[in-house]
């Protein structure tokens, strides 16, 4: 699925809009543990967490996932946004809480595999 | 393929630049030509053992040698050390105290992701003096 797609789709906001969005997503992953999205997730997947410190670039990076989304009305800080345009990692942000927005994006298709 | 070899040092709790020498080490095996599923293993590995550094220890470096038989990296750091090996490796066991784990490092994932990824792991340890993690990934699939 598309990136653009997903974010329309679920009203999503692109802090970093100039990254380029013409993304395959193969799937998400949701985790505020580090390791834990190292370990668990596979590149062209979306993560979902309210991780917003600058260390989340490096493993969207290490991982080559397919972008980030922050839940519950969090922004990322200063240095992350800086960051992810540097590394062309794609952050989106929702107000919505993390089980509303996997629930959507379950919807669309997307699957943990 | 051609060898290479090099050190990258780190400063404890210097969580700004954490991960930079794992990316600048992804960046020269990329331009090696080694594959990516190679790389990534390397990667992983590199970078749970640098943010164990960050977290842990008051400074540290990443020494690398890169030859076309395998890829060798040594961690080395002054920290506090790890009692039980045994229970470190262990899956969810951290020591990681609690701002750590706000931050979302500390779920005891870390080791158990480098022996995942490394063919050879080894992993000395003195209480008060440091740790050293040894990871070998193998490049030639006659090995």
């Amino acid at each position: 699925m598309e990136l653009q797609e997903i974010i329309k789709s679920l009203s999503l906001k692109v802090e970093n809009p100039s990254v380029d969005l013409n993304i395959e997503v193969k799937g998400a992953y949701v985790s505020d543990m580090l390791s834990d999205v190292i370990g668990n997730s596979k590149e062209g997947f979306l993560w979902i967490t309210i991780q917003v410190h600058l260390n989340i670039i490096a493993v969207a990076s290490l991982k080559n996932l397919s972008g980030i989304i922050l839940v519950n009305g969090r922004v990322p800080a200063e240095d992350t946004l800086k960051k992810a345009i540097e590394e062309k990692v794609p952050i989106m942000t929702t107000p919505l809480p993390a089980f509303d927005l996997v629930g959507m994006l379950y919807s669309l298709g997307l699957r943990c595999r | 393929m051609s060898s290479s070899e090099g050190v990258f040092f780190l400063t404890g709790k210097d969580f700004k630049n954490a991960g930079a020498a794992s990316s600048n080490l992804k960046g020269i095996l990329e331009g090696m030509c080694i594959p990516p599923a190679i790389i990534r293993r390397v990667a992983i590995a590199s970078f749970e053992a640098e943010m164990n550094v960050i977290i842990y220890a008051v400074a540290g470096m990443i020494k690398y040698n890169i030859t076309p038989e395998r890829i060798t990296i040594r961690v080395q750091d002054m920290g506090p050390g790890i009692p039980d090996i045994a229970l470190a490796m262990k899956e969810g066991y951290s020591t990681a105290p609690d701002y750590i784990r706000e931050m979302g490092f500390g779920s005891g994932m870390g080791l158990p992701n480098i022996k995942k990824n490394a063919d050879v792991l080894t992993l000395n340890s003195l209480a008060g003096e440091g740790t050293t993690v040894e990871f070998t990934i193998n490049l030639s699939p006659a090995e």
